[in-house]
């Protein structure tokens, strides 16, 4: 007997649950954030600075935004899905948005560990 | 035996009901966060650069217009937000009759308005 898988590629399942993951993680994220931005005693560039140099709010927001980036990729890609027919054209729009996604996490990173 | 099935796809005559509506605006709101993430990044970048660059964001941000377009992006992410909550919920088999289905889309639409309303008289 041959044993035939007649689904897809089966990345659907693990991007749904990726996509409901980073969402829980940035959705927590946002109102510890503005937990936080609540109880910073005045908004100047020193206490803004010392907010962000925080070890855990530094990793909170890496982690955030890693979570965005990887949410905004599937979520680009099943727009694409849908309404770009032209596969040549899809495939370069998709390694346009990769391209510029990794550049966001690296930039992300710079910015908060350049404090 | 295959039936040919109703289409209507007139963008103009069909009546999305509201959980419709704040489907597409989802996505649409997604895709708007996507575009606007190099902005953010490059705020964040100059609020935290130095005092100097801390000033000129203050600055930009205080134009009319750049709060209208701030207040905007709030929207997108509050209604992005609230909608996503709905949608994990409804994942769950949580509000997933007709009726409870409309209640939760027309309180995404009012509590996303309502954060942005007050945030909006925030920054005014």
């Amino acid at each position: 007997m041959v044993k035939r898988e007649v689904v897809g590629a089966h990345y659907g399942l693990r991007d749904w649950l990726a996509q409901r993951i980073t969402a829980v993680v940035m959705a927590i994220y946002t109102l510890l954030l503005v937990l936080a931005l609540v109880r910073v005693p005045a908004i100047d560039f020193w206490h803004w600075q010392a907010l962000w140099k925080l070890p855990v709010m530094r990793y909170a927001t890496v982690l955030f935004l890693l979570s965005v980036y990887y949410h905004a990729w599937i979520g680009v890609r099943d727009i694409f899905m849908d309404y770009i027919k032209d596969p040549g054209l899809r495939l370069t729009l998709y390694v346009i948005v990769i391209g510029a996604l990794v550049c966001y996490a690296v930039w992300s990173v710079q910015i908060l560990w350049s404090l | 035996m295959t039936k040919p099935r109703p289409k209507h796809l007139n963008l103009l005559q069909i009546r999305l009901p509201l959980p419709g509506v704040i489907s597409i605006m989802h996505r649409a709101f997604g895709a708007t966060l996507f575009l606007a993430i190099p902005l953010l990044l490059y705020a964040m970048q100059l609020s935290l650069e130095s005092p100097q660059s801390f000033d000129g964001l203050k600055s930009v941000l205080a134009h009319p217009l750049v709060k209208v377009i701030s207040l905007g992006l709030v929207w997108a992410y509050l209604h992005h937000f609230c909608a996503g909550i709905r949608y994990l919920a409804l994942d769950l088999d949580y509000g997933t009759d007709l009726g409870p289905a409309r209640a939760s889309a027309k309180a995404v639409v009012a509590v996303s308005l309502a954060l942005t309303l007050l945030i909006g008289v925030w920054i005014w």
